[in-house]
């Protein structure tokens, strides 16, 4: 379990309870925060899932893999610590984590 | 509307169709047929190959030249999708190889890394925050598109509306002389146009107009380049984009790009544009439920799309042996994704032929594509067709269609010619 922030563009928090079988994306999707799309539903082919993560938990997320990397680099809204949330599994070590929405997704 | 106009093919047809799709011999299903598409017939064979044989082999097809497989569910279509290492995108995201004296490189036809740089330098143009910013001009242009159409008397929608709107977009991203815009609409239509379309007498014709393309742009990108200060439209970002300042050196490669964008950015969203009109038309119900509710609109958009699919196919060449589906695929061998297929897969979309404006999972339709190829120019096309439909809606009690459509004879541009609508004034 894990408490997961969400803050959108327009600097409002949602705060979401999400299980360990899930993704920060899903926690997004299951709790209707807005912003996230997740056009593809989850398998990181589209995008639409991009949230940058705060400073204090980017050591803790960790960086993207390969195939994250390349569908990151594409975006031009791209941030130093961005993530697409598809690829970030909820794990007890995150409880507690903020992530930015961006305002627009491509 | 009068019962004597058939909007999708007529009953008898596609029962005939219906009973050739199901009697041909499986290995002699040939789906890559534009007579299908323009006659709106293809859907049985579709149902059939999704049902029999997702992944399908043609060995001799009829147009095509060249055997290709065919994958027509939504899973699968994606998994290739998304596999660039196998599934690669050159030579060609078309069916047909290209004449190998006429090769025209460009990025969508491209693998990692060259097709990563080259796109990164346009996409900004196209992307959210830049279209936030191009939005009032964009729809100050279709007020003024719609408020000058005829009330009460019939017209071609393609034409006076897909058509011009699609045009001037285009234009306003290209920062394209504006008193010339009409030349990127014929240049998008000869580049696609089958031999057989009367668009164009000959494979000499289309090419000497595809080079006046390529030096009418030539021109342009000089101009852009000298200048000290850089534009935000496209030719700009490409002449002096470091990965691509250099291209205007390349002509074919420069052409290549220039007909993706022009293609891209044109005949994709005239279609949905067109494609609205008649699925509203075909579902009723649906026009009532939209006019009652126009916060619909947003995912009517991505339904409009889903259910158009603008562009049927994207192939992909097969960059060794490998299993796809239970299928041998062997290296080389063409691979051609029919999104307009997967968009009609009962498993991803219930009652998937229907048309239905608030589907929940409108989004998740393919026809953008998924992975690294994704559609550039989504956010583009959505907004054009958001903005069309807040405007249209708040002009017209009723756009009617009041003739037979004519469809595209093609397997890859699949939209319209005609679409004959009175307008009823609100």
């Amino acid at each position: 379990m894990a408490k997961i922030t969400f803050i959108t563009h327009d600097g409002q928090e949602h705060v979401v309870d999400a299980s360990n079988d899930t993704s920060v994306m899903n926690a997004a999707i299951d709790n209707l925060v807005p912003g996230i799309d997740a056009d593809c539903g989850g398998e990181c082919s589209c995008a639409t899932c991009h949230v940058v993560v705060d400073n204090a938990w980017w050591e803790k997320v960790g960086a993207p893999s390969d195939r994250e990397e390349s569908m990151l680099d594409l975006n031009p809204e791209r941030e130093a610590h961005s993530r697409l949330s598809c690829q970030i599994p909820v794990t007890d070590a995150l409880d507690g984590l903020v992530v930015n929405v961006p305002e627009f997704q491509m | 509307m009068s019962e004597a106009i058939d909007l999708s093919a007529p009953a008898n047809a596609l029962e005939a169709a219906r009973q050739d799709a199901y009697s041909t011999p499986l290995e002699k299903l040939d789906v890559a047929r534009g007579e299908l598409f323009e006659q709106d017939l293809i859907w049985p064979y579709f149902e059939r190959l999704r049902a029999e044989a997702p992944v399908h082999y043609c060995a001799e097809p009829e147009i095509a030249n060249g055997p290709y497989w065919s994958v027509s569910t939504y899973d699968l279509i994606k998994e290739v999708d998304t596999n660039h290492e196998i599934f690669s995108s050159e030579p060609t995201i078309v069916i047909d190889d290209p004449d190998e004296d006429f090769v025209l490189p460009m990025f969508i036809a491209m693998d990692p890394p060259q097709h990563d740089e080259q796109r990164k330098v346009v996409s900004p143009v196209v992307g959210p925050r830049n279209l936030a910013a191009l939005e009032p001009i964009i729809r100050q242009r279709v007020c003024e598109i719609l408020d000058s159409l005829p009330v009460g008397e019939t017209f071609n929608w393609v034409e006076k509306v897909s058509i011009e709107l699609t045009t001037q977009m285009l234009a306003t991203l290209f920062d394209f002389p504006w008193e010339d815009r009409s030349k990127l609409t014929r240049w998008s239509d000869v580049t696609t146009a089958d031999e057989a379309s009367g668009l164009i007498e000959s494979e000499e014709q289309r090419r000497a107009e595809m080079f006046e393309c390529l030096e009418y742009f030539t021109g342009l990108w000089h101009e852009r380049a000298s200048r000290k200060e850089p534009g935000n439209d496209l030719l700009s970002l490409l002449a002096h984009g470091e990965a691509t300042r250099d291209l205007v050196n390349r002509p074919m490669e420069f052409l290549g790009n220039l007909v993706l964008l022009i293609v891209g950015g044109n005949d994709t969203t005239r279609n949905s544009l067109s494609g609205g009109v008649l699925a509203l038309n075909q579902f009723p119900d649906q026009f009532a439920k939209l006019k009652a509710d126009p916060g619909l609109i947003p995912n009517m958009v991505s339904e409009i799309i889903r259910w158009q699919t603008p562009l049927a196919h994207m192939r992909r060449t097969a960059t060794r042996d490998t299993t796809l589906g239970g299928k041998q695929i062997k290296e080389g061998d063409r691979v051609v994704m029919w999104y307009v297929s997967g968009n009609r897969d009962e498993a991803m979309f219930k009652n998937a032929n229907d048309f239905i404006i608030d589907r929940e999972n409108a989004r998740k339709h393919i026809a953008f594509g998924f992975g690294l190829h994704r559609c550039m120019g989504n956010r583009v096309a959505e907004m054009q067709l958001r903005i069309a439909w807040d405007e249209i809606l708040k002009r017209f009690e009723h756009v009617e269609v009041v003739g037979e459509p004519v469809r595209v004879r093609s397997s890859f541009v699949k939209g319209y010619l005609e679409l004959p609508v009175q307008l009823t004034a609100k």
